[in-house]
């Protein structure tokens, strides 16, 4: 899972898999990141006209 | 007692008769709980599974759940990529089932690996060559997904809202929701269709092994088309269980008829590409390794000719055909006939896939291996069940789940109040 695990090999089979795992991870991390920042932001700022 | 938190305008039964409901489900879903802490202290001795019959009605299970809930990434995709807006009425609840369909997977294969202390292996010590690997990765990020797209239906709680910052991230995370649903789309097209790749590439079982594109059998674009086709048909299913159950119309017909029409022609797309692979199967990969079609289907009691024309046409072309049909769809009975028969189709698939392909003799020495569940096995694979229809209740009476509900129901409560 991580490069320091003892059975890590930096070869095709780990790029790829790893690679897409990390990428959609990084996707949800990030936007979770954004949601909880601007949420904080919006708070702060009494922005209370938001809907949806 | 808890009308604060029921969504304003909404009618909900009274309290006591609520919790007269959730206490008969919770008897049931104790008596999953208690089995499945067996199979956790004494072992999978509790089960009828063995060295020969590895994969049983736990992993069917778990495979109709994942097929089923494949309604809530296509769902998401169609609202949030194609901008298919009419299903704003119906994707809140496509994802609560989808993450309790979700949630189910992986509980029941925590019970499987028997040593759940160890769970955390297939993740930590990967092995990347693996579709069972690719499988555990995709369906727990995907859970984490459909995790992301329930909370701001949580957060919407009438309470809830009334705090700011909750207030504000429910809108943050809708703004954003077409990357979540992105990434669900991307992560379910590889773990449903991995889930089909593990009995395609089996080349030791020929009633399984297909041959493909690349690395990839058929079965892997067959499981990936037959969720997305028939996942809906659950969808639409459940939303007409709780329309009766609650005696009120949650989804207004244009939706229903919309997605059932989308379904169908999923379904009959899938069905010519499944009709067409079982003929390649049945005509030259399978003689191709030395076996007739008859040895898959003959000498013993269960697996017949009937199980492959039940699944196939009865569950596959009919309801395809009275769903992609305007006068059959737009008919409450036959489009409902047409969803019950899909949602068993693509069940059915799963249990064929999964245990007609353990059943079936490979060597000449042999026999048919029947296996029947022990109850332990049984109890934890009606536990989600009991589940599913807990958090289906307590997000129906606390969550603004149906957006129609209100304006669907107006004249009814209102005759109700002038009567």
């Amino acid at each position: 899972m991580f490069p320091f695990c003892f059975e890590w090999a930096w070869d095709m089979g780990h790029a790829i898999f790893f690679g897409g795992f990390w990428y959609a991870i990084g996707i949800l991390g990030a936007g979770m990141t954004y949601c909880f920042l601007k949420a904080a932001y919006d708070t702060i700022n009494d922005n209370g006209d938001s809907h949806h | 007692m808890d009308d604060a938190l029921i969504p304003e305008g909404a009618k909900r039964c009274a309290f006591p008769i609520f919790m007269i409901g959730i206490v008969i489900v919770g008897a049931v879903l104790l008596w999953g709980v208690y089995a499945m802490f067996l199979c956790w202290f004494k072992g999978l001795n509790q089960t009828n599974m063995n060295d020969y019959y590895g994969f049983a009605l736990w992993i069917w299970a778990d495979l109709a759940v994942i097929a089923v809930g494949g309604g809530a990434f296509f769902t998401g995709l169609l609202k949030y990529i194609f901008k298919v807006d009419e299903l704003k009425n119906i994707i809140n609840f496509a994802v609560i089932i989808g993450f309790i369909c979700y949630s189910s997977a992986l509980l029941i294969l925590a019970i499987d690996i028997g040593q759940p202390l160890r769970g955390w292996f297939i993740f930590w010590h990967a092995n990347v060559h693996s579709m069972l690997t690719e499988v555990a990765y995709c369906l727990s990020c995907y859970f984490a997904v459909l995790t992301i797209e329930f909370i701001p239906n949580i957060l919407e709680n009438r309470q809830a809202n009334k705090v700011p910052f909750f207030h504000h991230l429910a809108h943050n995370m809708h703004e954003v929701m077409a990357v979540f649903a992105a990434t669900g789309a991307f992560l379910s097209f590889f773990h449903q269709g991995s889930l089909g790749g593990v009995a395609g590439v089996m080349f030791g079982r020929p009633f399984a092994y297909r041959e493909g594109l690349l690395i990839w059998p058929w079965t892997f674009f067959l499981f990936t088309w037959s969720a997305a086709a028939f996942g809906p048909c659950f969808t639409l299913l459940v939303t007409k269980i709780t329309e009766r159950i609650t005696g009120k119309k949650l989804v207004g017909d244009k939706t229903i008829n919309l997605l059932a029409k989308i379904s169908g022609w999923m379904i009959t797309t899938y069905i010519i590409a499944k009709i067409i692979d079982t003929i390649y199967w049945a005509f030259v990969t399978a003689p191709s390794m030395g076996f007739k079609l008859s040895h898959f289907y003959s000498n013993n009691g269960l697996y017949g000719y009937w199980m492959l024309i039940t699944e196939v046409i009865l569950c596959g072309v009919v309801p395809g055909l009275l769903l992609i049909n305007k006068s059959t769809r737009e008919n409450p009975t036959t489009r409902t006939i047409a969803i019950i028969l899909g949602v068993i189709g693509v069940c059915l698939n799963r249990w064929v896939m999964v245990l007609q392909i353990m059943a079936v003799p490979v060597m000449s020495f042999d026999t048919w291996a029947l296996y029947i569940p022990s109850w332990q096995e049984v109890a934890t694979t009606i536990l989600p069940v009991a589940y599913g229809i807990i958090l289906i209740a307590v997000a129906y009476r606390y969550l603004p789940v149906f957006p129609q509900e209100l304006e669907l129901n107006e004249s009814a409560d209102a005759a109700a109040q002038n009567g």
